[in-house]
C-alpha cells in the first residue's frame, strides 16, 4: 500500500506543479498585456488632463479627477487636425479603391482568363515582390517631383497604389472556384466582366474585405512617402500632422493637446480592428508584416 | 497488471443552447484481467475512446475510479502511469528518426531508472526487432509507408515496458491486406510480451478475431462484455446482435402467441413457457436449413456462389432489413427457377428480443 | 486568338501601367543614379559615370552612424522580440480562460499609427524642465538617478528605441507563433505526456521543431523589417535623427533625397543599393542556416 501513498504525492506535486506554472504564466501574460495597453492609457488619461494641472504634477497622477475636453478643442482649433484628418480620409478611400479595382482585374486576368505570355508576367510579378520599396522611393521621388505632382493628392496616391501580394492573395482565392462555374456562365452567354462581378467577386468577398483592411490600415499609417512628397500643411496626412505638431504645434510643451490629437488619430484604426478583428488577425497572419 | 474500472463516468459540459450535459461513459464497471487483450467495441461516439483517454490519463473521469492492479491511479497524471499508447495517427515525431522516435521514452527516465545511450539503443532495437523495423532505424516517419509507421509507433509504445498498452484504433488507416497483418502481428505481440492490452475499434470483425475480451458499448454504456464467441452466440440485446457479425443478423418483427414465435404468418419455432407479446427475431446468416418442408418461406432473389459458401438472398414481408441474407454449405443446390425457399431454423442461431426493451428473451 | 490574348493583356494593363511606372522602371533607374556622378537634381545633368557615390557614402560619417544604430537596433531587437514572442504565445496556446482578450490585446500595436504611439513613449521617458518623466521616477524609485531617455546619452537614447521597436513589431510576431503553436497537432503533446516527458524537454524536442519553419520565416521578416527601421526613430527623436545620432539607414537615404540636407538622389541610391545588398546577404546567410536546422 505505500505504493497508493506514492501515489497521492503525485497527484499532490502535481497539483501544485499546475497552479504554480499556471500562476507564472498568467503573471507573465498580464505584465505584457499591461506594458502594451500602458501608452495607451497614458496617453488618454494626459490628454483629459488640463494643461495647467499636468504642467504643476512633479510627479506624473496616475488618474485625474477632473477630466477637461479643452485639450480635444484644442487639437481641432489650434491645429488643423481635422483638415489632416479630411486628407487622410480622402488619400485612404482613394488610394484602396484603386488598388481593389486595379488587383481585382490583375487577379482575374491571371486566374481565370487564357493568353500568351501570362505565366512569364505572373513569375515576374512575384518576383516584384522581393523588392524592398527604399530601392524605388527615390526615382518616384524624382519622378513625382518632375510631373509636378508634389503637394497634390495625385502625387500622394498613384505610387501608393499597387501591391503585388494583394494581386498575389486574390489570385490564389480566385483560382479555387471551380471552373465548372465559368463554364456555365459562359453558356449561359455571360460575359467575362460580367461574370467576374456577378459570381467571382461576391464569393471571394472575405478576401476582399481583408485586403481592404489592410490597406486602409496602411494608408492610415503611411509617413515616409507622404512626408517626401508634402511640405505643404494642406496636404498633410496624420502621420505627418502629428510629427509637425510635436515639432511646430501648440507651442513645444503643451503635451495634454498633443495627446488628444494622437488619440483622435489611434480612435478610428483601433475600432475598426474591434470590429474586424477575426478578419484583420486572419489577413495579417496569412503574410502582412507592418513597413 | 490487471485494470479495474469502478462507477467510472465522464461527463462533458454540453455546448449550444440547452447546456445538458453529454455523459461520454456512464457508469461503467468491468475488470480487465492480467495479461489479457480487450477489445473496446462500439459505433462511433459510444465513448470508447474517452475510456481509452480515462485510461491513459488525458482525460480526468467525473466519477469513479480507475485501479491498476490494487492502486487507485484515478487522478493520476498521464506522465507517471506507465502505460504505452498507439495513437490512432500514430502520433510519430516527424522531426526524429525512426531509432529516435523508439528511444524517446527512455530519454524521460530520471534517477536510478535512467540508461546509458548504449543501453537505450539496444532496447529500442530490441523493440524494433519485435515488430520487424529494426532495418530502417535511420528513416524519417514521413519516408516509411502507414503499416511501417504503425509498427514504428507499437515499438516506441513498447520499449519502455509498460504494465498497459493501450491502441486507439490502430488498424483504421491502413489498408484491407495490412489490416489482416498487423492485426495478427498485435495480437502475436501481445502473447510474446504479456502485457495487458486494451485497444479501441468500431471494426466488430477485428475486435472479434483478436480479442481475449471484448467489451460491446452504445451511447457511453456497457452493452455486454465477454469473449467474442460468447458475445456473438449469447448476444444480450438486439444491439449486440446486429453489431457482430458479418453479414450481418437478420432481423423481422415477430410475435409470440401461444407459445409459438411467428415470423409473418409462419409459426418458425415453439416457444413453450414465454408469455405472448411482439418481438423483435434476429437470425444468424449461418441459422437457416435449406428444407423442402421448412417453417419458414421466403421470396427468393438470387444466389451467390462464393466458394465454400453459398448466400442465399431472399425477401420477406417481415423483414426490417432490405433483403435476408443467409450462408449455407454449397453442397446444397438451390433451384433458382422458383419463386420461393422454405427454410428450417436452427434454434441456437434465432434469438427473440423484446420490442419495446429490445432485450433478448430467453426460451 | 488574338481577341482573348488582347482581353488578358486588357484587364492586367491597369497593374502592368502602375507597376511599370513606379516599380520596375525606377528599379532600374536607381541602380543608374547611383553611379552618375554629381547630378543635379535642379538641371538634371551629371559629370560622369563611376562609382564616387558608393564611396562618398561609405566615407559619410552620417552613413556610418546610420550603419552602426541600423545594426545594433537589428542585433539586439530581433532575438529579444522573437524570443520574447515565443515565450508569450507559449503561454497563451498553454491558457483556456481570457486568450482571446490577451490576444486581442497584444495585437493593438499593430493597429496604431506608429508616429503616435511613439509621442507617447517619449513623454514616457523624457527629461523636461516640468517632469523627470514617468519613467526615471520609477528609475529614482528605485534609488537610480535620472537619465534624458530622449536627448541625453546614446545608450538611453539607443535603449528607447530598441524598447519602442520591439514594442512595435511583437503583435505580428506573437499573432504568427500562436497560429503556429496551435496547428501543432495536439497527439504530439499526448504523446510525449504519456512517456513521462518533461515540460521543457517538450518544449525544446517537440513543440520547438515543429514550429521552426514559422522560426525561421520570423527571423528572416524580422532581420529585412529591423534593417528598414526609420519611422520608430522619427517617432522618438524627430526628423532631425542626425544630429540626435539616431539616424537610421533608411532614415540617411531619404535625408539625402529631401529636407535640410537633401537634393542628392545619387547618394540617396546608392546608399539605398548597399541597404539592399546587405538586406539581401543577410537573407540568403539565414536561408542557408535555416536549410541546416529547419526539419521540414
Amino acid at each position: 500500500m505505500s505504493n497508493q501513498k506514492d501515489f497521492e504525492t503525485i497527484e499532490r506535486n502535481a497539483k501544485r506543479r499546475k497552479t504554480i506554472r499556471n500562476i507564472i504564466v498568467y503573471a507573465f501574460l498580464v505584465i505584457w498585456a499591461v506594458l502594451v495597453l500602458f501608452p495607451f492609457y497614458w496617453m488618454v488619461l494626459t490628454s483629459i488632463k488640463s494643461y495647467s494641472a499636468y504642467n504643476s504634477e512633479y510627479i506624473p497622477q496616475f488618474f485625474t479627477l477632473a477630466p477637461t475636453f479643452q485639450n480635444y478643442i484644442d487639437a481641432f482649433t489650434a491645429v488643423p487636425l481635422a483638415d489632416y484628418f479630411l486628407n487622410t480620409i480622402i488619400f485612404t478611400a482613394a488610394t484602396t479603391a484603386i488598388m481593389l479595382i486595379v488587383t481585382v482585374l490583375a487577379a482575374f486576368a491571371f486566374s481565370r482568363l487564357q493568353f500568351k505570355g501570362r505565366d512569364l508576367v505572373f513569375t515576374l510579378f512575384l518576383a516584384l515582390m522581393m523588392i524592398p520599396s527604399e530601392l524605388v522611393v527615390i526615382t518616384n521621388y524624382v519622378t513625382i517631383t518632375n510631373w509636378e505632382m508634389r503637394n497634390s493628392f495625385m502625387g500622394l496616391i498613384l505610387p501608393s497604389v499597387t501591391s503585388v501580394f494583394y494581386i498575389y492573395l486574390l489570385k490564389e482565392n480566385f483560382a479555387q472556384i471551380p471552373d465548372e462555374l465559368y463554364y456555365a456562365a459562359k453558356v449561359d452567354g455571360t460575359s467575362d466582366f460580367k461574370y467576374l462581378t456577378k459570381v467571382m467577386i461576391p464569393i471571394c468577398k472575405p478576401t476582399i474585405v481583408t485586403i481592404t483592411i489592410l490597406k486602409v490600415i496602411e494608408c492610415w499609417n503611411s509617413y515616409v512617402w507622404p512626408r517626401l512628397i508634402t511640405d505643404n500643411e494642406n496636404y498633410y496626412l496624420v502621420s505627418n500632422g502629428i510629427q509637425y505638431i510635436r515639432e511646430n504645434g501648440f507651442g513645444r510643451e503643451n503635451i495634454p493637446a498633443m495627446m488628444a490629437a494622437v488619440v483622435v488619430i489611434s480612435v478610428p484604426l483601433i475600432v475598426l480592428f474591434l470590429i474586424f478583428r477575426n478578419k484583420i488577425m486572419e489577413g495579417v497572419s496569412r503574410g502582412g508584416t507592418k513597413g | 497488471m490487471k485494470v479495474v474500472l469502478q462507477n467510472l463516468t465522464k461527463k462533458f459540459p454540453g455546448r449550444g443552447k440547452e447546456k445538458k450535459d453529454v455523459i461520454a461513459v456512464n457508469n461503467f464497471n468491468f475488470e480487465i484481467p492480467d495479461g489479457t487483450l480487450v477489445g473496446l467495441l462500439g459505433p462511433s461516439g459510444c465513448g470508447k475512446s474517452t475510456t481509452l483517454n480515462l485510461l491513459s490519463g488525458l482525460q480526468t473521469p467525473t466519477e469513479g475510479k480507475i485501479f491498476f492492479g490494487e492502486d487507485d491511479v484515478t487522478h493520476l497524471p498521464a506522465e507517471n502511469r506507465g502505460i504505452g499508447l498507439v495513437f490512432q495517427n500514430y502520433a510519430l515525431y516527424p522531426h526524429l528518426t525512426v531509432e529516435q522516435n523508439i528511444m524517446f521514452p527512455l530519454q524521460n527516465l530520471k534517477g536510478d531508472k535512467k540508461l546509458t545511450k548504449a543501453a537505450m539503443q539496444e532496447k529500442a532495437l530490441e523493440a524494433a526487432k519485435m515488430v520487424q523495423i529494426d532495418g530502417l532505424m535511420d528513416r524519417k516517419p514521413a519516408e516509411l509507408s502507414g503499416g511501417q509507421q504503425q509498427r514504428v509507433a507499437i515499438a516506441r509504445a513498447l520499449v519502455k515496458m509498460p504494465n498497459l498498452l493501450l491502441l486507439d484504433e490502430p488498424l483504421s488507416n491502413l489498408d484491407a491486406r495490412l489490416r489482416l497483418q498487423t492485426r495478427e502481428e498485435i495480437r502475436r505481440i501481445q502473447r510474446e510480451t504479456g502485457i495487458t492490452t486494451v485497444f479501441v475499434t468500431h471494426d466488430q470483425e477485428e475486435a472479434m478475431s483478436i480479442s481475449d475480451m471484448i467489451v460491446v458499448m452504445k451511447d457511453g454504456v456497457i452493452n455486454q462484455i465477454g469473449k467474442p464467441q460468447e458475445v456473438y452466440d449469447e448476444p444480450i440485446n438486439l444491439f449486440v446482435a446486429k453489431f457482430l457479425g458479418t453479414p450481418s443478423i437478420n432481423v423481422f418483427t415477430g410475435k409470440i402467441a401461444g407459445g409459438k414465435l411467428y415470423i409473418g404468418e409462419d409459426a418458425v419455432m415453439d416457444v413453450p413457457n414465454v408469455s405472448d407479446r411482439d418481438v423483435y427475431v434476429g437470425i444468424r446468416p449461418e441459422g437457416f436449413v435449406l428444407s423442402e418442408s421448412g417453417a419458414f418461406t421466403c421470396d427468393l432473389v438470387g444466389v451467390e456462389v462464393m466458394g465454400r459458401d453459398i448466400s442465399v438472398i431472399s425477401k420477406n414481408a417481415a423483414s426490417e432489413g432490405e433483403s435476408i441474407r443467409s450462408i449455407i454449405s454449397s453442397e446444397n443446390v438451390v433451384d433458382t427457377s422458383k419463386k420461393t425457399v422454405r427454410f428450417d431454423i436452427k434454434p441456437n442461431k434465432l434469438f427473440v428480443f423484446d420490442k419495446e426493451t429490445e432485450e433478448r428473451i430467453e426460451f | 486568338m488574338e481577341k482573348r490574348n488582347l482581353k488578358g493583356w486588357l484587364y492586367l494593363l491597369p497593374a502592368i501601367v502602375f507597376l511599370g511606372f513606379f516599380m520596375v522602371y525606377p528599379l532600374i533607374d536607381v541602380f543608374i543614379y547611383s553611379f552618375e556622378e554629381g547630378y543635379n537634381s535642379a538641371s538634371q545633368t551629371f559629370f560622369g559615370v563611376g562609382t564616387y557615390n558608393y564611396s562618398y557614402v561609405l566615407r559619410d560619417p552620417y552613413f556610418l552612424q546610420a550603419l552602426k544604430n541600423t545594426f545594433i537596433l537589428v542585433i539586439i531587437t530581433v532575438p529579444l522580440s522573437t524570443g520574447l514572442a515565443l515565450l508569450i504565445s507559449a503561454g497563451l496556446s498553454s491558457i483556456k480562460k481570457v486568450r482571446n482578450l490577451f490576444q486581442t490585446v497584444y495585437f493593438l500595436p499593430y493597429v496604431t499609427n506608429t508616429l503616435a504611439v511613439g509621442l507617447v513613449f517619449m513623454i514616457l521617458f523624457k527629461q523636461t524642465d516640468y517632469t523627470e518623466g514617468l519613467v526615471n521616477l520609477i528609475i529614482n524609485f528605485f534609488g537610480g538617478s535620472s537619465v534624458d531617455f530622449i536627448g541625453g546619452p546614446y545608450w538611453a537614447k539607443m535603449f528607447v528605441l530598441c524598447l519602442y521597436t520591439i514594442w512595435v513589431v511583437m503583435p505580428f510576431k506573437i499573432l504568427v507563433l500562436t497560429s503556429a503553436l496551435a496547428s501543432v497537432n495536439q497527439d504530439y503533446y499526448n504523446a510525449a505526456r504519456i512517456d513521462g516527458t518533461s515540460r521543457m524537454r517538450i518544449f525544446t524536442k517537440i513543440t520547438l521543431p515543429m514550429i521552426s519553419p514559422t522560426l525561421f520565416y520570423l527571423i528572416i521578416t524580422g532581420f529585412i523589417g529591423a534593417f528598414k527601421a526609420y519611422s520608430d526613430a522619427v517617432a522618438l527623436f524627430g526628423t532631425e535623427l542626425n544630429a540626435a545620432e539616431m539616424n537610421t539607414i533608411v532614415g540617411y537615404i531619404y535625408d539625402m533625397l529631401y529636407g535640410e540636407g537633401g537634393g542628392y538622389p545619387s547618394y540617396a541610391s546608392a546608399a539605398a543599393i548597399i541597404l539592399f545588398a546587405i538586406v539581401l546577404t543577410i537573407t540568403v546567410i539565414n536561408l542557408l542556416i535555416s536549410r541546416k536546422h529547419v526539419h521540414y
